[in-house]
Formats: C-alpha cells, structure tokens, sequence
C-alpha cells in the first residue's frame, strides 16, 4: 500500500464510521472491501488479470460460504447480497466504458459479456455445489482447491507454468510467463481465512454466518495486504456490535495508523537502503558490516510488516473493531519461544490451533505413543516448516522455517532442564537478571541468523552470508 | 471536569498543526540548508567517498546524485580533518572522465596517481583529490574549484575537452540550476559573460519551509544511510558488465553545436572561466589539462574525430588553447592522444582502467614537473 492509498482508505473508513447507518455497516463495509479489493490489486502483465484475480477472490469466497452454509441461512436472505456482489462485479466491468474515469483497476476490465458469462457459470456452479449431499466431502474438495491454488502461487515452476496457461488464454506469448505475473492481492491471508472456516466446518465448530458478514470478514480492506489474520467469530462480534464511542475510535485508531506510516514509510524505508538483499551480500567487505547490514534487515522487516498491522489495525478501530494484534515487542522477548508468541501473532495461532495442536493431539493418541521429546520435536519442527513454506515454496523458506523449528525445540528442552535446578525467582534476583540479558542476546541474534535465510533468494547466497558473519569467508 | 473525546482531538490536532507551523517559521528564518549538509556521517562514522556523490541507479550503487555543495563535499575523503604535513595536496576537476564513469573507485585517475606514491625531493607524498563531476561544463568546474580551494591544496589540475567550453553548455548542469545564488555571484564577481541564473527573486517565503524542501531533505538523509554501504562494500557506482561501445562509425555532420566550419573562433569558447580560475587559485598553481579523446578510425572519420567532434573543431581548439596557454601563461598540457583507441569505454572520453593508468603517468609527470618548479 501507498502512503496515499492509506489515506484514501482512512478517509473511507472515516466516512463509514461517521455516516453510516447501523444496520448498513455490513453492507458498506463490504462495498468499500469489495472496491479496495480491485483498486488495491497490483497490475500484472497478463491481459484482464488484475481484474480477474480480485474476481476470483470474490468468487472463492463466495464457493465457500456456499459449502459450508448453514440451513439456518436462508437463499432468500441472501439473494440482495449475491445481487449486490454481481453488481459490484458488473459495475467495476463497466468502468472500461467511462473513458477518462476509467478505472478502479489498474488496466482497462475486460468486456462486459465475459464477466457476465463467468457470473453465470459461477452461478451455476454454486447452484449445483449447494445441491451435492455430501456436504463434509465437498468441504474437504474445495478445502484442497483453496491450497492447491495456494501452493501454485507459492511455488515459481507451477506459477510460471499457470501463467503461461493463462497467458495462452489472454491470446499473448506464453514464453514470457514467469511467476510474478500471479500477483493476486492478499490471497495468502484469504486462503488462511477460507482454510481457517472450512476446517471449522468440517469439525462441526462453525457457526453459521450471513454472505455479507462472511464476505466483510474474509475480504476486509484493512486486513487485505498484511493480516492480521482473525476469527470469524470474533470478528462477527465486532461487526455485530453498536459502534461507540466513535471519537475515541477515531483518535486511537489515527494514532495508530500514523504509527503505522512513521514506522513503515520512514523507518524501515530508510532502512531497506541499507538492509541486506541479494545484491549487497556478495559486495560487502567484511564480517562486521555483514552484521550491520543484518541488522538493519532485521529492524527493517519488523517495522514493515508491524507497520502495516498498525496500519490495518488503526483503519479496523476507526471502523469500530478491535483486530487481534499480530505483534508484541517481539525483538525484546529473552527466548525464541516469547518472540513465536509475539511475532506475526496470528499466523503463530492459526498453526497452532489448525497444525500443531491436531498433530501433537493425534501422536499422544496413537497406539505406539512417542516419548513426549519426540512429540515435541515432530510438532514444533513440522509446523515451523509450514510456516516457513507459507511464505513461499522454496529451499530458504524452509531452512528459515527448520531454523526456526530446532530453535524453539532446543528452548523446550533447555526450560524443562533448567527449571527444577534453578531456586525460586526471590533466591535468583541478579542472576535471573543476567539469565534475562543473555537470552534477550541470544533470542535476538538467533532471529536475526534466521534471517539470513528468509531475505535472500538461495541458499548458496545464504551460506556466503552466514560464512561473513562468522568469519568463514571474505 | 474531564474533557470530552472530541474536544481532547480537536486539542490535538490544533496544538499538532501549530508546532507543525512553527517548526516550518523557524526552518525558513534560519534557513539551516546549508549547516544541516556540513552535518555528515561521512568521515566520522564511515569513511569519506573518493569521488563526490553521483549515482545513475542509487540502489544498485548505494549512491545518489544530490544538489547540496555542502553535503556533496562533507561525504568526500578532502574533509577529513587536518591536511596532513608529508602531503602534497593535489585537487583534480573535470567531468566524468576524471569522476570516473564506468570504473571502480579505486581505478579512476586519482587512484591510479595515489598507487603510484610519487614523491617530492622536500619528502612530500603526492595525493590527488578525486573532485571531478560527471557533466561538462567549465562554469561547473569553477563551482567546484571554489569549494575545492577551502581544502588547502598545494595544486590544482584541471581536466577537461572541448564538450566543457561553448557558451550554450555552461549553466546547464542541475547542479548550476540548483544552486543560482552561487553561481550568479561567480558570474558577477569574475565577469564573465553568461547569462545570471534566475534567483526567483519572488519565491514564496514558503518554499524554505521543511515542507517544501522535504526531497532535499531526505537526499542529504539518504546519503548519510547510504554511507553504511559505501562503507561495506567500497562501491558507489553501479558498473554494468555490459555496456555499449563508443560509436566507431560516424555521421558526415561537420557541425559542432550550433558551430559550422571553417572556423572555430576564441570567442565561441568560454575561456574566460578558465581565466577566472586560474585567478581564484592565485597563488595555487592550476595545471590544464586537454584530457585524451577517442579517435577514430570507422566510417566518416577523415570528417570526424569521434562523436562529438569534427575535425576542424576539434583541431581549431587545439590550436587555440595552445596560443591562449602561451599568451596567458597557462599551464597547459594537451595529452588528447595520449591513449590508444582501444581503451576507451562507451564514450569518446570515458577510459579503461588501463587507459586511465596511462593517463596517469602522464599527468603525474607534468605535476612532479610542475610542483617541484613552483616550490
């Protein structure tokens, strides 16, 4: 987001909050999603795409409220938000007829006949999927959907082959696919929120939700670009809920988005100048300025993405809700398991409750059960794995994951020998003090090590970093 | 009694936009542009540049191009404290052939005479200051020289070619038009015959404000952060691997600028800002130097020597800086075949590390000559 898309956002959001009606809240606040979700879309050099792709988060939001609707909900009260979704689509189309005013994307839409004709098949898609009896098997396939199209935008070879596809579609050369051509707006929170409801449904937990809170909840424009991820039912309560008093929102929620800016746009803007990247780390002299740079990465990548969540957070308190936080001091955490309950909070907790929680949960119950060590070190290295592979399918997300992985497990095992041999906190005093401070260094220089796999590209680069950091090579 | 919400936002907001506007009045009444650009990370933190700052692609070469003297100079190794006493301080200017185009700041003209650690009977080691700027123009060389005088120099050489003297070359540079009041006042002060910039003489009082002069601002910031890398990696240039070659073959134009055979003449050249520095100088002696120049041996060549000059022109301005040099009793070294062809990179002036070297120990003979005359 730019400094002026925020602004824009804010100003909408102001008017949401001072304006509107109540019982239109949901409404509106779906609208303006809806809208920011095509004028926040990056252009792609695939014809229509950028259209295509906020099209398509809506419709994939749309599949799934279908599949895991509740009785309770009935068609007829959805049919004005479906009609209302469809226009909103037809409408964004329509811009490519307004000359000069045209558009909310960032290329020209593409003719009105093809959106019609893919309204109509989503439609028709969505009719027969809401027919289908087995309920918890369609669940379980258009769960797999959601994480198939997961895993291709994450992983470069299926990306670059799904946009030569597409490019052979849009009627342009398919040799020059790559895949940054898929650059689709937020679809790694969206997808989180789509799995996040759809395991719920398939576990019985979910309750049920109108297609306008559910579309409010999974597209929310201040959460779009960078989290944070929330609960629908948490959510819903917010959403639900009278919003007051609107000046203390707005004053707590300015605060915070101009936070938001100071930290991302002055901060780590000015940081990214001297942050390491793949161009620098071959160039840099010495093991002492590879650490400098490291550094600056490391403050650079918490003040961006904090910055953005203040950013998000600020837009949601104008707005009247209160968004979980996705950070706490994470760099002042004294060990690397505070700093996982501190960093991208959210995501930390969506693994927890939907990976390690049902793992560690299905391996105690086995038959053979695995000695609790060995529970441990499965759970924390396969989520941190996952969570390194959420970022991206390559061979550096998943070492920064492993990284990651081995390092909490080392900690488990480190407090739970520890813990008995040291007296209680009054007798530690001083020592505890110490014990603090050196964690504190440790915690901080072993994320800061981990980011040496997660700023640059490959682990050939990765290794010629870590060998100037600790003077192994020139 | 407590204050409502809104009255406390609106408290705040008010008092917000008032030390906003007052912060802004005491920015324009002291006008701290040119303190604030003194102020450097650069040889305190990190060490000083060897070349002023310029930067085609700022990201890849952690470098920028920026308008403030001040600051361009405060980032430059000559600002490092106290002249030390073994040192024969020589100051080269000129344009990017002496800044360095396309070369590794430890292969440009000045590191190349500093490798050679040249010495003088009296013990002196030679160092030569590396303050050229890649844009031709004499009336930019003279900006330069006159900040270049604050550093205690024992010599100045002053590199340059023809491109640097039509009149309608002069204050293009953004570096003159950025910085009117100082060059009108070497206009005024010297005489010479160029057009004053225009000062704007009815600038919004607001246009010093910190508001306005925001980008300027945060250039001076940007190469304060920008020292981090310079300091890392030693690299402020981005050099790409490839790179087109100087033009071989030529037009059949003779014209050069808006000049037509058969004759150039002494008034078509700005001599007079060669003039105006060698008396800036005073007692300091200025070396001139006619830098080497590609020659071509391609299509058109019997017309032109390469892509900025024809051959009349070029051969006419020889001839006239040699009668001026002896007439005014200028240093003058003419070394515009000094290199062979091939070492020259993508323009007719810019030189390989090798034609660089070259040019260095010509130019280091004629200091080593000239120094040891005017002890």
């Amino acid at each position: 987001m730019t400094i002026i898309q925020v602004f824009v956002l804010a100003g909408i959001s102001l008017i949401a909050a001072w304006r509107a009606p109540h019982r239109w809240r949901p409404v509106i606040l779906a609208g303006a999603s809806l809208l920011a979700l095509y004028g926040l879309q990056p252009s792609t050099s695939i014809r229509h795409l950028d259209f295509w792709l906020p099209t398509a988060s809506i419709f994939l939001t749309s599949l799934v409220w279908v599949v895991t609707r509740h009785s309770s909900v009935s068609w007829r009260q959805t049919l004005p938000t479906l009609a209302g979704l469809s226009l909103l689509v037809v409408g964004v189309g329509l811009t490519r007829y307004t000359g000069k005013l045209c558009c909310i994307t960032p290329t020209r839409p593409p003719p009105l006949l093809s959106i019609l004709a893919a309204l109509a098949l989503v439609a028709v898609i969505a009719w027969l999927l809401s027919r289908v009896p087995y309920r918890n098997l369609l669940v379980g396939a258009v769960l797999l959907i959601v994480l198939g199209v997961f895993i291709v935008l994450k992983q470069e070879n299926l990306g670059r082959a799904a946009s030569a596809i597409l490019r052979q579609a849009a009627g342009q050369n398919p040799s020059l696919s790559s895949a940054l051509d898929l650059r689709w707006l937020g679809f790694s929170y969206l997808a989180f929120r789509l799995l996040h409801i759809l395991r719920d449904a398939q576990s019985g937990k979910y309750s049920p939700a109108s297609l306008s809170e559910f579309v409010t909840y999974s597209l929310f424009f201040p959460t779009l670009t960078a989290g944070p991820l929330d609960r629908i039912e948490r959510f819903r309560g917010d959403l639900r809920s009278a919003v007051q008093p609107r000046y203390a929102n707005i004053s707590e929620g300015s605060y915070r988005i101009l936070l938001g800016l100071f930290k991302k746009f002055v901060l780590a803007d000015s940081l990214s100048l001297v942050a390491l990247n793949a161009s620098n780390t071959p160039q840099v002299s010495a093991g002492m300025w590879t650490w400098i740079l490291l550094y600056a990465y490391s403050l650079r990548i918490y003040w961006d993405f904090s910055g953005y969540t203040d950013v998000a957070l600020g837009l949601g308190r104008i707005l009247g809700f209160r968004l979980p936080e996705n950070f706490n001091a994470p760099y002042l955490k004294s060990n690397l398991t505070a700093f996982w309950n501190s960093w991208h909070i959210t995501l930390a907790q969506w693994f927890r409750a939907y990976f390690f929680n049902p793992t560690t949960r299905a391996l105690r119950t086995k038959q053979a059960a695995l000695p609790a060590w060995a529970i441990i070190f499965a759970g924390q290295i396969s989520t941190m794995l996952l969570i390194g592979l959420w970022h991206g399918l390559t061979w550096n997300f998943a070492i920064w994951g492993l990284w990651h992985g081995i390092g909490l497990y080392v900690h488990n095992r480190w407090s739970a020998w520890v813990r008995p041999r040291l007296g209680n906190s009054q007798e530690r005093g001083l020592a505890q003090r110490g014990i603090t401070l050196v964690g504190w260094l440790l915690t901080f220089n072993y994320v800061s090590l981990g980011w040496v796999w997660f700023a640059l590209p490959n682990p050939g680069l990765s290794w010629l970093a870590l060998g100037k950091l600790l003077g192994f090579s020139a | 009694m407590k204050p409502s919400t809104s009255s406390f936002a609106l408290n705040v907001a008010l008092k917000a936009a008032l030390l906003f506007v007052l912060l802004n009045l005491a920015y324009i009444s002291t006008n701290p542009s040119s303190s604030l650009g003194r102020i450097s990370a650069y040889n305190h933190l990190f060490p000083g540049r060897h070349r002023l700052p310029y930067g085609d692609n700022p990201e890849r070469s952690y470098n920028l191009s920026l308008y403030n003297l001040d600051a361009m100079f405060a980032s430059h190794e000559i600002a490092a404290g106290e002249k030390p006493v073994d040192e024969y301080r020589i100051v080269i200017i000129g344009d990017s052939s002496t800044w360095g185009f396309l070369l590794s700041p430890h292969e440009t003209l000045t590191s190349q005479i500093n490798r050679g650690r040249y010495q003088l009977e009296d013990g002196r080691l030679l160092r030569a200051y590396n303050l050229g700027y890649p844009v031709m123009s004499l009336t930019k060389d003279l900006l330069i020289l006159v900040r270049a005088l604050r550093y205690e120099a024992d010599l100045i050489v002053w590199s340059f070619t023809l491109e640097s003297f039509p009149y309608n070359k002069q204050l293009f540079p953004p570096l003159l038009q950025n910085n009117p009041a100082v060059v009108n006042e070497l206009i005024s002060d010297h005489q010479l015959t160029l057009e004053p910039l225009a000062l704007q003489p009815s600038q919004p009082i607001w246009e010093r404000s910190i508001l306005a002069q925001r980008r300027d601002l945060a250039d001076v910031l940007r190469l304060q952060l920008y020292g981090v890398l310079w300091a890392a990696t030693g690299i402020d240039q981005d050099i790409p691997v490839e790179f087109p070659s100087r033009q071989e073959d030529l037009s059949a134009d003779s014209s050069f600028h808006d000049l037509q055979p058969p004759q150039l003449r002494e008034s078509d050249l700005a001599l007079e800002v060669i003039e105006a520095g060698v008396r800036l100088a005073s007692d300091i002696p200025v070396l001139l130097v006619n830098e080497p120049v590609f020659i071509s041996q391609g299509q058109n060549s019997d017309v032109r020597y390469n892509f900025y000059y024809p051959r009349w022109a070029y051969d006419d301005y020889r001839k006239i800086m040699t009668q001026q040099a002896a007439s005014r009793s200028w240093m003058y070294f003419d070394f515009w075949d000094a290199v062979p062809s091939q070492e020259f990179t993508n323009t007719a002036i810019h030189l390989t590390p090798t034609g660089t070297r070259m040019l260095a120990e010509s130019i280091a003979a004629a200091i080593l000559k000239v120094a040891e005359a005017s002890r």
